[in-house]
């Protein structure tokens, strides 16, 4: 067998030339999994004057990025990017390559994974390097790519046995971002792109950003609600609380899914991941997608009917009620201490 | 003008609406309390293809690949409207991860032919890898537009449609044919027309129509097979050796990522302090976030 690459890539997003958060969080694994190769750390950068973005990534431990940058290339395109990740990927192999699993990320990895005949692993939780034995053949230090799967009843952990390059998404805010101390040197190498007769046929009509208002992450307070709420009207006493003790509304999937809460307020595997000061989880069942976005909350109180709910296991404090009881309850005795 | 649609759909676990009984107190699950459905945003792809042949005119074909079983979903789109459907099924197909999946899905799609639109769901509910659009259409060698919430236009062999992007919309046009994944915002599916659904509900796959020969004797396939593709009632199935495909391609052995390690989820039993859900319990608790300055 060939000789395998101890490449890390990871492909630093950029929009309208400011880099996405999830590039700096997976550049800071990446750093930790090259490590663990003994191989290099390198990153990929598209876009259009986007200089600055490439030297950010050395003070997250880039030791290499690799640039193109062109004005067709200032907005996302899939097929230009695709084809400039993919000739990057075919020709160099490397060993993982991340992505942010963003609109972009999941636009972007499947074609190129297609291409290049990689594997992808989609939203991972968690990412680890480890010898494995599989079917009696023995691969060292293959990446683990570790995702909760079947609606959440089973964590699975994938592996990229018998292909040179393994690929994987990763949302934003399940790794940390840590920058290097002290912040350390990098080369940059322009990869000409010559754009070809592809990569314009789909032509950007117009672009709009609705500036969301919603920012969980930075939240110290999240008062979140599940299926149990029971309807969008019963959400406004969540709201209520939130805005009593300075917190935002957040929702579980099945909450969502269920019309009772906009999508950009959702917290777990496939939505956002929190990590405030106190989340209080109301009428969620606490299956492990949800618990995977909430579960590093500095204090949890849980209130559900069923006292054999999952989320009693990940709690702080508990209270078997129903919520749509206990949340007035709680508001009334918030008010009282404080005056 | 007129545009032919070929729609990607898949039978999936009904993961959303889990219910206790489904969840076993160790952590196992019991699959057989799990019921299949038509993967939701799959069905609005399809409910998306036919307002176009509503418009344009054209057919509207559907391709599913799974097990036997999956002909369910796929009668279930012969009454909503699609006009013909094909069930992509064998063994050697099984265990595909998405690599796999596009790979065999792609070939079909070659198969099947004569389309200027191809269709599928974002994601399906059972994996949410919202993989298997784009390999598929980079193995088709068209273009590709993920998130689409809504065709905007539709002429001289281009399309408009405004897709979903990290904090707002784009709206993109491309050349035919291209690979559309839809979210759910794009379309709220019809419901079954009757008159199909009486007409339809005999349809059957090729598996489906083996299990009426193995239950009575004296049908054969072939004669079984012949009787109902003249009745417009035979769901036709590919095999691997109907496909153009290279068996190593397909299946778990085709698939560069394995599963190699499932565990259960067992739950922790972590420690906490229980509250009663009285005036006074939660005025314990209260008093106890405000001792740890959790608020302000």
């Amino acid at each position: 067998m060939k000789k395998l690459s101890k490449e890390v890539w990871v492909f630093v997003e950029q929009h309208a030339g400011k880099p996405a958060e999830v590039s700096f969080e997976l550049l800071s694994k990446g750093r930790k999994l090259a490590d663990k190769l003994s191989g290099t750390l390198k990153a990929v950068v598209i876009g259009h004057n986007v200089q600055a973005i490439a030297k950010d990534t050395f003070s997250y431990g880039a030791k290499e990025v690799l640039l193109a940058d062109h004005p067709d290339l200032k907005d996302y395109k899939t097929l230009p990017y695709s084809r400039i990740v993919s000739d990057l990927v075919s020709r160099h192999q490397p060993r993982i390559v991340l992505y942010g699993a963003t609109f972009v990320g999941r636009d972007l990895a499947p074609r190129v994974a297609s291409f290049t005949r990689s594997g992808l692993t989609a939203d991972c939780t968690d990412l680890q390097i480890a010898d494995v034995t599989y079917l009696r053949k023995d691969y060292p230090a293959l990446l683990l790519q570790i995702r909760p799967a079947f609606g959440g009843n089973v964590i699975a952990t994938i592996i990229t046995p018998d292909v040179p390059v393994q690929m994987a998404t990763v949302r934003e805010g399940v790794m940390e971002k840590v920058a290097t101390e002290p912040s350390s040197e990098g080369k940059i190498t322009d990869i000409p792109y010559i754009p070809d007769e592809m990569a314009a046929v789909i032509n950007i009509i117009e672009r709009y950003h609705e500036e969301s208002k919603v920012n969980l992450k930075a939240a110290p307070i999240i008062v979140a609600g599940g299926y149990g709420i029971g309807s969008k009207d019963n959400f406004s006493l969540l709201h209520e609380l939130a805005d009593l003790i300075g917190g935002e509304v957040a929702g579980s999937r099945a909450a969502v899914d269920a019309g009772f809460i906009p999508p950009n307020r959702q917290v777990g595997q496939t939505g956002v991941t929190v990590r405030p000061k106190l989340y209080i989880a109301c009428g969620i069942s606490g299956a492990i997608q949800h618990r995977a976005g909430m579960k590093n909350a500095k204090k949890i109180i849980a209130i559900n009917i069923d006292h054999d709910a999952p989320i009693f296991d990940v709690c702080h404090y508990g209270i078997v009620g129903d919520a749509m009881e206990v949340v007035p309850m709680f508001m009334e005795a918030y008010r009282h201490k404080l005056k | 003008m007129s545009y032919n649609s070929i729609v990607l759909v898949k039978q999936v676990p009904d993961t959303a609406n889990l219910s206790g009984e489904v969840m076993r107190k160790d952590g196992t699950m019991n699959r057989a309390k799990l019921p299949a459905i038509f993967n939701p945003e799959d069905k609005v792809a399809l409910e998306v293809a036919l307002q176009v042949k509503d418009k344009y005119g054209g057919k509207v074909k559907v391709i599913t690949m799974g097990p036997p079983k999956a002909s369910d979903v796929l009668r279930e789109c012969l009454y909503m409207g699609a006009d013909e459907t094909f069930l992509v099924s064998d063994r050697k197909f099984a265990g595909a991860d998405t690599q796999a999946t596009s790979y065999v899905i792609s070939q079909a799609i070659r198969k099947v032919g004569d389309y200027d639109l191809v269709f599928a769901g974002r994601q399906a509910i059972d994996g949410d890898t919202a993989q298997v659009g784009p390999q598929t259409a980079e193995k088709l060698g068209i273009p590709q537009i993920t998130y689409a919430e809504e065709i905007v236009d539709l002429r001289d062999g281009r399309i408009t449609v405004k897709r979903r992007i990290d904090g707002g919309h784009e709206v993109l046009e491309s050349p035919l044919p291209v690979l559309i994944t839809v979210i759910k915002s794009a379309a709220t599916p019809r419901s079954f027309k009757a008159k199909r659904a009486m007409a339809m509900k005999n349809a059957r796959s090729l598996p489906e129509l083996d299990r009426i020969t193995e239950s009575n004797s004296l049908r054969n396939i072939e004669d079984l097979k012949e009787e109902y593709t003249s009745n417009n009632l035979y769901i036709p199935t590919y095999m691997v050796d109907d496909l153009d495909v290279d068996p190593d391609r397909c299946g778990l052995a085709g698939s560069p990522t394995k599963v190699h390690k499932v565990e259960y989820v067992v739950l922790e039993g972590g420690e906490h302090e229980n509250f009663e859900p009285t005036k006074e319990g939660i005025g314990h608790l209260v008093d106890k976030l405000m001792h740890d300055h959790i608020f302000g």
